[in-house]
C-alpha cells in the first residue's frame, strides 16, 4: 500500500471542506455557462460569415420604403428605419401603459368582487376568472378582433354620435384638438395647478398634524388643476379647435382614429392580466388578519376609513411583488400584436425592418434589448414602490 | 454526474453537427433521399395542399421537377410552407434546399440576402382587387382607402412608393399569410387587397361569385418571380437554373410529360436539340453532377413549361390566368430559356 502523495492529500482535504468544494463547484459551473455561451456566440458568427454576412447596424439609417398605419411622431416611406423602430416602440409602450391602467383597475375591482357577500356578483367574478385565464391571451386577441372587424359596421354605416365621434370597424374616429397660439397660457396654469395642489396638500396634513383641523383638500386642489384652467381657457376665447373627423371616399378624414387592432389588443390584454390580478388582490386582502379590521372597529373607525388605512395599505405589500410580474406579462404579451398586424416593436424593427434588409440577427438583438429596457423599467419602478410602502421598522 | 455526462455529450453533438453542415447541398439532398423545397404556407394554384394533402400548384410541380432530376423521384419532396417573411431565413437556416414560393427577384435580395435566384418562371406585376359594388374603375381612385399588404413582400414597398408618387393617401393593414388577408378583405376591414396579379386571381377564384370583385387594369410593378437557392453553393444553383431551363425549352421542343421517357429510352432522333434534353447525345447531365436522363425525368414529372402552367393557373383554371408575357419567346411572351449544349 503506497502512501498518497501531500499533493492529492492536498486536494482530497480541499473537497472534503464544504466551503472549498462549494467555491470549486461555482467555479466549474460558472467555467460550463459561459464556454456555453461562447460556443453559441461563435457558432452564429462562424455560420454567419460563412453566407456571407457581418453584424452590422448601419442599415438603420437607410430609407424604410414602408408604412405604418399608427404613428404618433411624423412617419412616412421616406424615413429611417431607426425611426420606424421608435414608431414601433411607441405604439408598444401605448398599449402596455393603457393595458396596464385598464388592468390595474379592473383586477382591483374583480378581487373585491370575489370577496363580495353577494352570491351572484361573486360568482360572476369568479366565472369571468377562471374563463379569462385559462384560455390562451393568442386567442382572446383573435376572437376580439374578429368581433371588431366582422360584427361592426363599414365606413358608410358608422355609428355616429353626434356628427362628431363616429364607430365603425375601421376603429372609432373622433375630433382631434388643434392648439391655437394662446393655448400655452392654459398649459402653464395647469402646470401651476399641480405646483399648488402638491404644496397644499403637504400644508394641509402639517396643518392637521400640529393642530387638528381639517381643509378639503381634494375639493380645493381639483378646483386648482381644472377649473381655474377652465376658466383661463374660456376667457381666451377657447384656443382649441377641434378636426372633426367627416366621411369622404372610402374611410373618416382628418380627427383621430383607434384603429380596431389597438382596441383589440388593449382589451385583451387587459381582460386577460385582469383576471390574473383580481386573483392576487383578493389574497392580498385576505391575507390580512380579520383581527386587525376588529380592531380598527373597535377604535370606533369608520368602514371606509377602516379599509383605506388598515387593510389596503397592508394588503398591498402582499400585492404589489406578484402585480409586478402580472405588469411584465402584460407588456411582453404585447408582442403578441403580430397576428392582427397592430404594428408594435416586434412587427416594425423586428418584422417588415429585418424582412426587407434581411438582418435577422440585428433586429432581433435590438427588440430584445429594447423588451429587456422595458420589462427592467417595470421593474424598478415597482420595487420603488414596493420599498415606499414597505413595514417601516421602528 | 450522469446529468453532467448527458449535457457534455449534447453539447458535443451540438457542435458535430453545427460542423458538418458544410458539405454541398446536393450530397445533403442525396444523403437525405428528399428534397426539402420552401413554399408558400397555402396559395391556390402556386402551392396549396389538396383534399388529400397533397401539395399542388405551379411551384410545387417545379419543386418535383427538381426532385425527379436530382433523386429520380418527383414525390420525395418535404414541402416547407413559409411565410413572406420566413422563407428566406427558412432558406439560409438550411431548413429548405431550394425556395418556389412566387418570390421577386431583387438586387437587394440577391446581394444582401445572400440568395441566388433561379430563371424567372413566372413574369408577374403587382395589381389591386376591390368590391366591384365600390364602382372604382382605376388604382387612381383609391385615395384614402385602406389596402390588405402581406407584410415583408416587394408589394409593401411598391404600394408605399405608388401611392406616394400619385400623392394619393392611404391605411396600411398589415397582414401575414394570403388567408388572413382574404379574412380581412372579406369583413371589410380594407377596401382593397393587393398583392401580385396571380396572387389576386388565385384569391378571386375562391369567391362564391368572383364576379363581385374585380381587379383594377393599372399593374404598378415588375415582379419576376422564380425560385432561389442560397448563395455559395454554384453546382446547386447550376442544377436549378437547368432544370428550370430545361422545362422551357422542353415545351419550346415540343417534349412532353408522355413522351419524355421514351424519347429518352429510344435510340438519339435526329433533332440534336432534344437528343441533348433527354440525355440520348452529348454529356450535360454529368457536367452537373447528375445522370444522363435528368431533364427527361424532370419532364416526366410534372409536363414541360406549358403542361405545367395550363394545368395550375392557366385559362381553363379557376385562376383563369392568360399565358401574356409567359408565352415563349417565339408565340410573343419573354420566356426566353437559355440552350441546353
Amino acid at each position: 500500500m503506497s502512501t498518497p502523495t501531500p499533493n492529492t492529500n492536498a486536494l482530497v482535504r480541499a473537497w472534503y471542506d464544504k466551503e472549498t468544494r462549494s467555491v470549486i463547484v461555482q467555479i466549474i459551473a460558472a467555467a460550463l455557462i459561459l464556454s456555453f455561451f461562447a460556443f453559441i456566440i461563435n457558432n452564429a458568427v462562424v455560420n454567419l460569415s460563412n453566407i456571407g454576412k457581418d453584424i452590422n447596424f448601419s442599415f438603420l439609417w437607410d430609407n424604410a420604403s414602408y408604412d405604418i398605419n399608427q404613428h404618433l411622431i411624423e412617419y412616412s416611406s421616406t424615413s429611417s428605419h431607426f425611426r420606424a423602430m421608435i414608431v414601433g416602440l411607441i405604439n408598444t409602450l401605448l398599449v402596455a401603459v393603457a393595458g396596464i391602467v385598464l388592468a390595474t383597475i379592473l383586477g382591483f375591482i374583480l378581487g373585491v368582487m370575489r370577496l363580495s357577500r353577494n352570491w351572484l356578483t361573486q360568482k360572476i367574478a369568479y366565472v369571468y376568472i377562471e374563463y379569462m385565464r385559462n384560455v390562451p391571451v393568442l386567442l382572446h386577441i383573435l376572437l376580439l378582433h374578429g368581433l371588431i372587424v366582422s360584427s361592426l359596421p363599414r365606413p358608410k354605416g358608422s355609428y355616429n354620435f353626434g356628427d362628431t365621434f363616429f364607430l365603425n370597424n375601421r376603429g372609432f374616429q373622433m375630433p382631434s384638438p388643434e392648439f391655437q397660439s394662446l393655448f400655452w397660457i392654459v398649459g402653464g396654469f395647469v402646470v401651476a395647478g399641480l405646483a399648488f395642489a402638491w404644496w397644499f396638500s403637504r400644508y394641509a396634513k402639517n396643518v392637521q398634524d400640529t393642530t387638528g383641523k381639517t381643509y378639503p383638500v381634494a375639493l380645493i386642489n381639483l378646483a386648482a388643476i381644472l377649473l381655474m384652467p377652465l376658466v383661463v381657457y374660456f376667457a381666451l376665447g377657447s384656443p382649441i379647435e377641434w378636426d372633426v373627423p367627416a366621411l369622404k371616399g372610402f374611410n373618416f378624414k382628418g380627427g383621430m382614429v383607434v384603429r380596431p387592432e389597438f382596441i383589440a389588443l388593449w382589451l385583451a390584454l387587459s381582460l386577460y392580466t385582469a383576471a390574473f390580478i383580481g386573483e392576487i388582490v383578493r389574497a392580498g386582502i385576505v391575507a390580512i388578519d380579520h383581527g386587525q379590521t376588529e380592531a380598527a372597529q373597535a377604535l370606533g373607525i369608520s368602514n371606509s376609513r377602516v379599509l383605506k388605512l388598515v387593510v389596503i395599505p397592508q394588503g398591498l405589500r402582499v400585492i404589489i411583488p406578484p402585480l409586478t410580474s402580472q405588469y411584465l406579462n402584460l407588456a411582453k404579451n404585447s408582442s403578441l400584436a403580430l397576428a392582427i398586424g397592430y404594428m408594435d416593436i416586434v412587427a416594425t424593427i423586428g418584422g417588415i425592418s429585418l424582412n426587407q434588409t434581411g438582418r435577422e440577427m440585428e433586429c432581433m438583438l435590438i427588440v430584445m434589448a429594447i423588451y429587456l429596457i422595458i420589462s427592467l423599467l417595470i421593474s424598478s419602478g415597482m420595487n420603488w414602490y414596493n420599498d415606499r410602502i414597505r413595514l417601516v421598522e421602528r | 454526474m450522469k446529468l453532467i455526462n448527458k449535457v457534455l455529450t449534447g453539447m458535443a453533438l451540438t457542435a458535430m453537427t453545427a460542423t458538418a453542415a458544410q458539405a454541398s447541398t446536393l450530397e445533403d439532398v442525396r444523403a437525405a433521399g428528399e428534397l426539402k423545397c420552401v413554399v408558400t404556407t397555402g396559395l391556390a394554384g402556386f402551392a396549396a395542399p389538396d383534399a388529400n394533402g397533397r401539395w399542388e400548384g405551379f411551384d410545387a410541380d417545379f419543386c418535383r421537377a427538381v426532385a425527379a432530376a436530382v433523386l429520380g423521384d418527383g414525390d420525395k419532396v418535404k414541402f416547407v410552407p413559409s411565410t413572406g417573411k420566413t422563407r428566406f431565413t427558412m432558406l439560409n437556416s438550411g431548413e429548405g434546399d431550394i425556395l418556389f414560393r412566387n418570390t421577386t427577384e431583387t438586387l437587394s435580395r440577391d446581394v444582401d440576402l445572400k440568395l441566388s435566384f433561379l430563371p424567372v418562371n413566372f413574369y408577374d406585376g403587382q395589381g389591386f382587387m376591390v368590391p366591384a359594388s365600390l364602382g372604382v374603375n382605376s388604382a387612381l381612385d383609391l385615395d384614402g382607402a385602406s389596402v390588405c399588404i402581406q407584410t415583408g413582400t416587394t408589394t409593401e414597398l411598391n404600394l408605399a412608393d405608388y401611392f406616394r408618387a400619385n400623392g394619393m393617401s392611404y391605411e396600411p393593414v398589415p397582414i401575414e399569410t394570403n388567408e388572413e388577408g382574404f379574412t380581412n378583405y372579406v369583413a371589410g376591414r380594407c377596401d382593397v387587397y393587393t398583392t401580385d396579379a396571380s396572387g389576386l386571381a388565385s384569391t378571386r377564384a375562391k369567391f362564391d361569385d368572383p364576379t363581385q370583385h374585380v381587379v383594377l387594369p393599372e399593374i404598378i410593378s415588375k415582379e419576376p418571380l422564380g425560385g432561389a437557392v442560397r448563395h455559395g453553393d454554384d453546382q446547386w444553383h447550376d442544377i436549378g437554373k437547368w432544370v428550370v431551363n430545361a422545362l422551357i425549352n422542353a415545351e419550346e421542343m415540343g417534349v412532353n410529360q408522355k413522351n419524355a421517357m421514351n424519347l429518352a429510352a429510344n435510340a438519339p432522333g435526329n433533332n440534336p436539340g432534344i437528343n441533348r434534353l433527354v440525355g440520348t447525345e452529348g454529356s450535360m447531365g454529368a457536367m452537373l453532377g447528375l445522370d444522363a436522363k435528368w431533364a427527361a425525368r424532370a419532364i416526366a414529372q410534372g409536363g414541360n413549361y406549358g403542361e405545367i402552367y395550363e394545368r395550375n393557373v392557366g385559362p381553363n383554371t379557376p385562376l383563369e390566368i392568360g399565358r401574356g408575357l409567359n408565352n415563349l419567346w417565339n408565340n410573343g411572351g419573354v420566356l426566353y430559356a437559355a440552350p441546353i449544349r
